[in-house]
Order: structure tokens, then sequence, then C-alpha cells
């Protein structure tokens, strides 16, 4: 199947704020759905942002450091406290049916199929 | 420019974010030349801070068990080790697999007055935050003049 399930796009507003790190993701499918996990280091629930509709989720964070007073750069190979990529999503796709789940850093979505787009099984009979 | 995650392609954007990191290694790196600099891109990322009387080690490692972090400290190189399990393969048509799965180690050269003995650990959000107490400064000590 050659089908297109969601695609990657520029986030709105992507070009203004260029500091975004991206996240890394994995996305599979299977007969439910599209899961996507991502990884958010240093996002709590309150700092997570995510905007669906029919066509676009777009996943943005806010790193919640708490960083002490006075503290001094040494050395940074994370240079942004946001995160953000988004995606387009194809239309057997149901946005509403979305959960989302973000524990220790990681987000877990899962995205349904709507219901008449799920694959059914055949039973053959030997007649 | 698009990206189809089920067909692999790849956009404009990763190239960039390529090119980035081609120019992070040949120019980044910290300290210059240091046997443990380590390589951008190694997974976990790390940032390094550092107030008067604490250094402050900030590992970017998502989504893993707290309790089996590795974390030794020999009088001021730090070693972090961890491992996070891959997710299951099986009856999935897989599109996109950037994370990071398996065992990682890294280790980190600090400032040299760190106190290996006064270490201080948490994790929270998927970021391993580590507290390591500087000695007090050694003052100068004034010599009178008889």
């Amino acid at each position: 199947m050659s089908e297109r399930k969601t695609t990657e796009k520029a986030a709105p507003g992507a070009a203004a704020s260029e500091t975004a790190l991206r996240p890394n993701v994995e996305v599979y499918e299977d007969a439910d759905g599209i899961t996507l996990i991502a990884d958010l280091p240093g996002v709590a629930p309150g700092g997570l942002n995510l905007q669906v509709d029919k066509e676009t989720l777009l996943i943005e964070g806010n790193a919640d450091l708490a960083l002490p007073e006075g503290l001094q750069p040494l050395h940074a190979e994370v240079r942004s406290t946001t995160w953000r990529r988004s995606f387009a999503l194809s239309g057997e796709l149901d946005p509403d049916g979305i959960e989302a789940r973000l524990k220790d850093g990681v987000l877990r979505l899962h995205i349904p199929k709507r219901a008449e787009v799920r694959p059914r099984r055949i039973e053959v009979r030997v007649t | 420019m698009f990206t189809y995650l089920t067909n692999g392609e790849r956009s404009l954007f990763d190239e960039f974010d390529r090119l980035q990191r081609e120019m992070d290694q040949l120019f980044g790196g910290w300290p210059r030349g240091a046997i443990r600099g380590g390589r951008a891109g190694a997974f976990p990322p790390i940032n390094i801070g550092a107030t008067d009387d604490a250094v402050h080690v900030y590992v970017y490692a998502p989504g893993f068990d707290a309790s089996r972090f590795d974390v030794t400290i020999q009088q001021n190189v730090l070693s972090i080790g961890g491992s996070r399990a891959p997710e299951p393969r099986e009856k999935r048509t897989w599109y996109l697999r950037e994370r990071f799965e398996g065992d990682f180690r890294r280790a980190v050269t600090l400032p040299e007055d760190v106190d290996p003995e006064r270490v201080e650990a948490s994790y929270r959000n998927g970021i391993l935050h580590l507290v390591i107490k500087r000695r007090a400064a050694v003052r100068p000590r004034q010599i009178p003049i008889a």
C-alpha cells in the first residue's frame, strides 16, 4: 500500500522561531491506526501544546529546566528549550480520537483510523 | 517542501540539520581536543553549567527507568550509562525510527575543583540532573611583612 498516512511539513511560523528543536520520533502503523512516539526531554504536561485539525498535527513543547541562579554555561549540546514538529494527517485518520500520553519526557500519540477504513478480516468458507 | 513520513523521503530541513551537525563537529566541541570531549550528535546530549558552588550536568535522556542509570564519578571524570528498551517491532509498519534505543555510556570531564563525594542526582521529565558541589575556592593568603 503506497497511501500516504502522515506528512511532515514546516510548522506555521517555523521560520520566525528558528530556535525550536526537532524532536526525534518513531511512527508506526497497525490495524487500528498510527502511533507516534516523540522524545521531548524536559517537557512537563503543562508545557505541551498539541494542536490537531483535520489536516495538521502540531507538536510543541517547552522544556522547564528551572536553572539555578547565576548558572554559567560551560558546554551545551542542546541549545533551545522549545521542541516543535508538525505532520499532515491524511483523511482516513480520525483526529477526534487522538490519545496522548506524556511520561518522563516521551510523548505517545495514537491516531485511530476511522472505523470504516479499518481492515476487516474476511472469512473464507470452504464449500 | 513536504516530507512524507511513510515513504522515507528526506526534506531540505534534514539536509540543514545534517550540515549543522557537520559544522558543529568541525568547529564546536568542548573542551577542544579533550580526549573525552565526545562528538556532536552522541546520545544522550548533555549540557553543563557552573555556579560558584556547584557544577550542574543536564543529561537529555527521556523515557528511561531512573533506577537503572549508572552514574559514577572518579575525581573530575563523570561517567553516565543507561539503557532504553526498543519498541516492539512485530505486526507494525514502521515509517520513522529516529529515537535512540539500547545502551549508552558517556563520560565528561568536569572542572577540577569538583568534590566527587558530594553529588546529587534527580530525574524529572526525562532529564537527568546531576549537581556536583565544588570545593571552596582556595583563597589567596595575605602574607604580612614584618
